[in-house]
């Protein structure tokens, strides 16, 4: 059997990291566990660069400038002859060609920008840089960019995808290649789906929905729950998606003609899968008045409306009156700190710190985690009041985390990331989203707020593991050089490489084809 | 493609997956009612179909009050398809709408599983589990039906490969058809295929190493080889209309072959309908109207012997909430369309829209229990045994009796 630190290093990598890049395995064997921690105590998190990422203050209004001009378009009566086809459609949206709506802030024009991110100069095959803009798209343009695309020859970019595609380019072609194990990255994926919203609710979640991961979830991630819970839960993505920018107190002055009202979705979904769990103990009615607490935590979009533009904004007068009792505590009215002081009691809730840990277990070791784990993770959550890093350390310290078996699957955010990482190429951003699509974890697009499943099962299809092939042999022929399939798996995969798996590598037909079996060996497509 | 060269696993690998009973089996029922070589599939909507909507109980007073902005009307532009007078139909489903006309189709209305809570993931649980709880999600009912219908005839000397019954649609198999029988799966395919010779280097690596991987690659080698006559290109995914007709096309043209499954299960997503629910549910029913169609149009001749079952796991508030949308409710409506439905009707026991008809002073209240109207296709369509439905595929329903006269 291998030396038990090789083993470590190896499990550091693919369990707690993003999977090992070239010669990582040998770089932490010394201390694999210790390094491991060391990321826990640095915080250790990468942060997305790229010259179109911007603040959702700053995306949403941008956007809101690109529908208004693609409605003002629209509404011109033809003849489009007074537009020639290359030039609008070359200085991307938000240029304002001439008789747009044009007046809210500057700021835009760093989404059409060119100059490429620090980490793409050596990008020889062209991934986009993160400002160019995606002029030319072949992709079909959906919702609303359609109509004003279909008017210009279908030469102008969907805004929401071009920022979309901007931000996965930070994370696949950026973020996932520098940490040298990579737990941190990891945990910003785990929260972004705990905390999940969908690009595909509508343009503007679609446009936030990287930024969203970048403001709310990666600064808290080894800091107390409480606030991570509070960034996520007053961001315009989550309020925009579980829709209760919209929800309005039945008697609030807002509602003075008793037309608009209550919408419970964020309330509930706080409870259920946010914070207390399915079985985490509240009743309907908790998720009512729950709702009304949080009447006015809204994001405006209109001029007219009191507030500023694009971020969370407490509107006092769309607020439900009163004192409300959630979980059998009576919170006093006091504006945006009577949600704020629910929010805070349920980071403290015994369910909530149970509901955390044994996600985080499942999520690392194994679909069905120890209970002496969960248990471990639990304590320290309580111990601490929600100090996440204390959790952390809490699972890699007990020795039921590093069982040596790989028993789950890997979920395709996950598995994508493992194979670009070991084999350090970096595809177009457009092929990375296709392929995440055909795998069926979309980027930022679950099919509801509960996320995208956390276990084998969820993943374990054939169908699944068909587009994984399709996927391995795409990527496998995209490494250049003379790289040799049996050294690179054994580089990569360390005392977790099988004989087995080393040989149909060695009997490989071609380079290609031995990278692909190393892609979809045991080794690489469990965790 | 054939993976006969791969014998060494296969054998362990049905094992495994329980599959060993069907070995020897063709697709087709033996006792079928009547006679009829049937196909049932199950349509299941996640996130909450809201039912009042989709089939707007226009003759109830209490109906255009509670529903406000988003009520439909008997006239006008966006009028609701006449149904039986009390009863209209979403706009959005022409196709319905005609097999309704037609006799092919039925609506069945203020229709819930047992469940009364409102979380959707334990109502889909209890929706696909077929367990009056939530919790049990190891495999579902339809799975379940198919392990206890009769067994069909003989494989013809010579033949190797195992047929299967169950079509799972998509890239995840829905919890209503997973379990023990085994399962054909497809999904539309949107990448290019992988170098010849890689799919049997594979299967050789994890017949020795993985028995998990070893089957699931058997399954999509034998997939692949069906469906890559499909002349279908993926173009949107579950939750768009492009996608459902698509999932939808491709399952009837499985379904539609001579040793083909016989019973498919397909989940279409996006239905939960929190706020401007109007424009939303417009565009997902066209999809589902579209599904309708296009199994109407490539399952040919086996139409006549077909029944697809569409359901929810609950519906929504009878009431709309203050952002032109409904939130988490009670019952809703289930459809039912096929040449072997006994359609023409919308059959419900309506408990009424008044605040005190309501359930809990919010929901339409059910008053008909969904595993009836299954229980009934699977009695008078399957020749499905009643002491199976009402302990293996509904544990504990044996009051509930299957619902007469759904098919002809």
């Amino acid at each position: 059997m291998a030396n038990p630190k090789d083993l470590d290093a190896a499990l550091a990598l693919w369990r707690f990291g993003l999977g090992a890049k070239a010669g990582s395995i040998g770089a932490i064997k010394p201390y694999p566990r210790d390094l491991l921690q060391q990321e826990i105590t640095e915080k250790a998190v990468p942060r997305p660069v790229g010259a179109g990422l911007l603040s959702s203050r700053d995306l949403l209004l941008a956007f809101y400038d690109y529908q208004d001009q693609v409605k003002a378009e629209r509404e011109r009566p033809l003849p489009a002859a007074l537009e020639p086809t290359s030039a609008p459609a070359a200085a991307g949206p938000g240029s304002g060609s001439g008789s747009g709506p044009n007046s809210r802030r500057d700021s835009r024009s760093n989404s059409q920008t060119s100059s490429p991110g620090p980490q793409d100069a050596q990008a020889a095959d062209g991934p986009a840089s993160p400002g160019e803009p995606m002029a030319g798209a072949t992709r079909p343009v959906p919702e609303r960019g359609r109509k004003g695309a279909d008017s210009q020859g279908g030469k102008r970019p969907f805004l929401p995808q071009q920022i979309l595609l901007q931000e996965a380019d930070a994370r696949f072609n950026g973020t996932i290649h520098e940490p040298l194990i990579g737990f941190g990255e990891r945990l910003a994926m785990f929260f972004a789906n705990h905390f999940a919203i969908a690009a595909g609710k509508s343009g503007e979640v679609r446009v936030l929905a990287g930024c969203f991961e970048r403001e709310a979830i990666r600064p808290h991630l080894f800091g107390r729950f409480e606030d991570l819970l509070v960034a996520v839960e007053t961001h315009p993505a989550m309020l925009i998606f579980l829709d209760n920018r919209q929800s309005i107190g039945p008697r609030s002055p807002a509602n003075r003609n008793g037309k608009r009202g209550l919408n419970e979705n964020l309330a509930r979904e706080i409870l259920e899968l946010h914070t207390l769990g399915v079985d985490g103990g509240y009743s309907q009615a908790d998720v009512t008045a729950f709702a009304r607490i949080i009447t006015g935590w809204t994001v405006n979009r209109n001029e007219k409306r009191p507030g500023p533009l694009g971020v969370f904004s407490f509107n006092e007068r769309a607020h439900e009156p009163g004192d409300h009792a959630v979980l059998g505590t009576t919170y006093a009215e006091g504006g945006f700190n009577q949600g704020r002081a629910v929010l805070r009691d349920l980071a403290r809730h015994p369910a909530t710190a149970r509901h955390l840990a044994y996600k985080l277990a499942r999520h690392f070791v194994a679909d069905q985690p120890p209970p002496s784990l969960v248990a471990a993770m639990t304590a320290a959550y309580t111990k601490t009041e929600g100090d996440l890093s204390a959790v952390y350390t809490a699972m890699i310290s007990a020795e039921e985390a590093w069982e040596p078996r790989l028993t789950k699957m890997r979920p395709p955010l996950q598995y994508v990331t493992a194979v670009l990482r070991a084999s350090g190429i970096r595809p177009k951003p457009r092929q990375i989203v296709s392929t995440l699509k055909a795998l069926g974890q979309p980027l930022w697009n679950p099919a509801g707020p509960n996320g995208f499943p956390d276990v084998t099962d969820g993943w374990a299809s054939p169908e699944g593991l068909a587009t994984r092939i399709e996927t391995a042999n795409l990527f496998a022929h995209q490494v250049q050089g003379k790289i040799d399939p049996r050294t690179f798996a054994g580089d990569r995969f360390g005392p977790l490489l099988s004989d087995e798996t080393l040989q149909a590598i060695s009997r490989a037909e071609t380079r290609a084809q031995g990278l692909s079996l190393a892609f979809l060996s045991p080794e690489c497509v469990r965790s | 493609m054939s993976c006969d060269c791969l014998n060494p696993s296969r054998r362990a690998v049905l094992g495994a997956s329980g599959a060993l009973f069907a070995w020897a089996f063709m697709p087709k029922f033996a006792h079928a009612a009547q006679g009829r070589d049937a196909r049932f599939v199950t349509i299941i909507l996640r996130g909450a179909l809201d039912g009042l909507t989709a089939v707007p109980p226009v003759g109830d007073p209490a109906y255009q009050d509670l529903r406000r902005s988003i009520a439909l009307e008997t006239g006008g532009e966006r009028a609701a398809l006449p149904l039986d007078g009390f009863f209209a139909l979403h706009p959005a489903m022409p196709n319905f709408h005609r097999l309704y006309r037609a006799g092919q189709a039925a609506v069945i209305h203020a229709c819930a599983t047992p469940y009364r809570e409102r979380s959707h993931f334990d109502g889909q649980d209890v929706l696909e589990s077929g367990h009056s709880a939530p919790g049990y999600v190891d495999n579902g009912w339809l799975n379940r039906l198919l392990q206890g219908l009769p067994a069909g005839a003989q494989i013809p000397p010579g033949r190797t490969q195992p047929r299967v019954r169950g079509l799972s649609v998509g890239s995840t198999a829905p919890l209503v058809i997973r379990g023990e029988a085994p399962l054909l799966g497809w999904a539309p395919s949107v990448l290019k295929a992988a170098d010849g010779d890689l799919p049997p280097r594979l299967m050789d690596l994890y017949g020795k190493t993985d028995p998990l991987l070893a089957q699931l690659l058997k399954e999509g080698i034998e997939t692949g080889r069906i469906a890559s006559g499909l002349d279908v290109k993926a173009k949107g995914g579950a939750g768009d209309p492009d996608g459902m007709e698509q999932m939808a096309r491709g399952a009837a043209r499985l379904l539609a072959e001579e040793e083909g499954p016989r019973i498919a299960a397909l989940a279409f997503e996006g239905w939960d309908t929190h706020a401007r629910e109007t424009e939303r549910l417009a565009r997902l029913l066209s999809g589902l109207d579209r599904a309708f169609a296009a199994f109407q149009a490539e399952m040919g001749p086996a139409w006549t012997d077909t029944v697809v079952l569409v359901a929810t796991e609950f519906g929504r508030t009878a009431r709309i909430n203050g952002t032109d949308g409904t939130d988490h409710g009670t019952a809703t409506t289930a459809f039912l369309a096929g040449g072997a439905v006994r359609g023409g009707r919308v059959i419900a026991d309506w408990p009424g829209l008044k605040d005190s008809q309501l359930h809990e002073g919010r929901d339409l209240a059910a008053t008909t229990d969904l595993r009836a109207v299954v229980k009934g296709i699977a009695t008078d369509l399957l020749g499905a045994d009643a002491g199976h439905l009402a302990e293996a595929v509904f544990p504990g329903s044996g009051a509930v009796a299957p619902m007469k006269g759904l098919v002809t």
